[in-house]
């Protein structure tokens, strides 16, 4: 569907931006206590490059990439983009998060159009929110409302929603994390498609080892909470990936020795 | 992180609405008769009726008894005809087939009614007067019952209007901003709750017309639900709506138009349900005690002039008004809430 899809959309040029992530400390508030979550993280992403963010649950991978879409402010450190500091959210940094959160109120089309709406470019750029919803195969469904979706058609959606901006990163935080394994595989095979057609540079939180192994160039893999960085690995297969490589195999008995969890495997 | 949040006032927004829905659902009577069958039955109650007007003689003065037998006769030759005539009539005889039922009982409880007070007097006279003296009135004393409708439609509309108005924006900024509802909150919390009739003798000499009074009490009666299920719906949009919102470019100004007032309009219309009640009965007590015109001024002349058939007239018309402003605006909500079909039970 998706391949389909990408034959006829319109081709964009290849826009990733660089990621700074420099020193980068934060702490929540919590009844009076700090509550550490991220402690000294430092990495850098080059234009283009798929990251995944691993660690275990609550450890602060989600709190980073709000750092990154500028919904928060670092406590202490950095984040460039190209260069320039982020200051807050800008439509260049999209978030897909773990819950599509579509606007019930407003159809397919009009969700995905947000972004466009927002920035008052919408009335010139219509034909910009047809092509995103036909890039994840929804075009039949612009008229519906979101209830009437799918799980796996409400995260399409989201993806549109983000992709009609034409982001420079997709930031996608578990945005596979509640469909079902079926919807998922798909979806992670769409995934890669899109960011090997459109050329944007991504950040992806996942629980998932063979997920992030699946998608990415590099996987970080971060300690619990406060997170720091355990591991940085490249991951050094061409795509389209097999799951059954055996390469990717090791590479996974290594993170999940990272994370403690080796025995189990 | 916010999904306790979410998930919280998704709830509070899916009760609220029922409650409103339960409010404004007619109830389904599900009755099923052979087609037809019913029509029929109701054409003969309605005969039943005229018969029972022209059989026993009036143990009163009334000019309309042979009329309303007419009238009778002439009902019953229509649910006759159209339920002859019946899927020739499409849609209609479909709405006919529903309501049969109901011509059906409510014929049999005209007919109770004018035995009951013309024939026989079971119900004490003056005050029970028969269906042939209500009549009288709608005929008889048109022109002011039109002008007494008039003056209260206009005093209510324009009340409510402004309230529906100004609670809505009230509420609006009490949710989104913190300084005006640091200041508006507690002012809200000490007046609201008070009746607005409780303001009847002070507005009625502080305003230069009662007329302008009884509107700033409808306007209050209406404004105090608006402004707080406004409020309510308004802080509990979600988080993660706003968050996308921002990542996606968006500007505060936005953000309450597109965002925080699109997701709190299933409260708002609540508020206005609520706001179009006590704004009602604002406006008959208003005047009924200080303006010279109105529903609930004719009331209150026709009790002075115990013309009971007058009071029954004008409380009737009165509840048509009512419910049909009701009806009014759950269909506006309907239309304009089509989004929530699917998402709660209507």
């Amino acid at each position: 569907m998706v391949a389909h899809a990408l034959a006829e959309a319109v081709t964009y040029p290849a826009v990733g931006a660089s990621l700074d992530v420099e020193r980068i400390s934060h702490a929540f508030d919590i009844d009076g206590n700090v509550l550490p979550v991220l402690d000294d993280v430092n990495f850098s992403v080059k234009p283009g490059e798929f990251i995944a963010l691993l660690g275990p649950s609550g450890c602060g991978k989600s709190t980073l990439l709000r750092l990154v879409a500028g919904l928060e402010a670092p406590r202490s450190g950095v984040l460039r983009e190209d260069g320039d500091p982020v200051t807050g959210p800008f439509p260049s940094r999209v978030v897909v998060f773990q819950d599509p959160t579509l606007f019930p109120w407003r159809t397919v089309w009009n969700n995905v159009a947000l972004g466009l709406e927002a920035q008052g470019i919408l009335k010139t750029q219509r034909q910009r929110v047809d092509a995103a919803l036909e890039l994840v195969g929804l075009s039949q469904f612009r008229n519906a409302y979101p209830h009437q979706l799918s799980g796996g058609m409400a995260q399409r959606v989201a993806l549109a929603r983000a992709l009609v901006n034409d982001p420079k990163i997709l930031i996608l935080d578990e945005p596979l994390g509640k469909l079902d394994s079926l919807t998922r595989i798909t979806m992670q095979a769409e995934i890669v498609a899109l960011w090997q057609r459109k050329g944007f540079t991504t950040l992806l939180v996942t629980h998932d080892v063979e997920e992030a192994l699946f998608l990415a160039n590099r996987v970080i893999v971060f300690s619990d909470r406060p997170a720091r960085i355990k591991a940085d690995i490249a991951v050094d297969r061409p795509y389209p990936r097999h799951r059954g490589d055996p390469r990717l195999a090791e590479l996974r008995r290594n993170i999940l020795g990272l994370l403690g969890l080796d025995a189990t495997w | 992180m916010s999904t306790y949040s979410v998930s919280k006032a998704v709830a509070l927004a899916q009760s609220a609405e029922e409650g409103a829905a339960l409010v404004g659902r007619p109830p389904s009577l599900s009755f099923s008769f052979p087609a037809g069958g019913t029509g029929v039955f109701a054409s003969l109650a309605w005969i039943g009726f005229g018969i029972s007007c022209l059989w026993w003689p009036d143990i009163g003065d009334w000019t309309r008894t042979h009329q309303l037998a007419a009238a009778a006769f002439v009902i019953a030759g229509a649910i006759f005809l159209a339920t002859v005539a019946g899927s020739r009539l499409g849609r209609f005889n479909a709405g006919l087939q529903k309501r049969a039922p109901w011509l059906l009982v409510s014929a049999l409880f005209l007919t109770l009614w004018e035995v009951a007070t013309a024939k026989f007097a079971w119900l004490p006279l003056p005050f029970f007067p028969p269906p042939q003296s209500i009549i009288e009135v709608y005929t008889d004393d048109l022109p002011k019952l039109l002008d007494s409708i008039f003056a209260s439609v206009k005093l209510q509309l324009g009340g409510y209007v402004i309230g529906a108005a100004v609670g809505f924006l009230t509420g609006v900024s009490i949710g989104w901003s913190r300084s005006v509802g640091y200041w508006v909150h507690p002012v809200l919390r000490f007046i609201g709750p008070l009746p607005a009739t409780a303001w009847l003798p002070i507005a009625f000499f502080t305003f230069p017309s009662s007329w302008s009074a009884s509107t700033f009490l409808i306007a209050l009666a209406t404004g105090f639900p608006v402004t707080v299920l406004t409020w309510s719906g308004v802080a509990s949009v979600s988080n993660a709506y706003y968050d996308v919102a921002r990542t996606l470019g968006a500007k505060p100004s936005f953000l309450v138009l597109k965002v925080a007032i699109p997701a709190a309009l299933p409260h708002v219309f609540v508020g206005l349900f609520m706001g179009l009640g006590s704004s009602f009965a604002v406006l008959v007590v208003a005047e009924m005690i200080g303006v010279k015109a109105g529903l609930g001024w004719y009331l209150q002349w026709a009790q002075g002039w115990a013309a009971y058939a007058n009071m029954y007239a004008a409380l009737i018309v009165m509840s048509l008004l009512c419910s049909g402003a009701i009806t009014l605006l759950f269909r506006t909500r309907d239309r304009l809430l089509i989004w929530q079909k699917g998402v709660v039970k209507w």
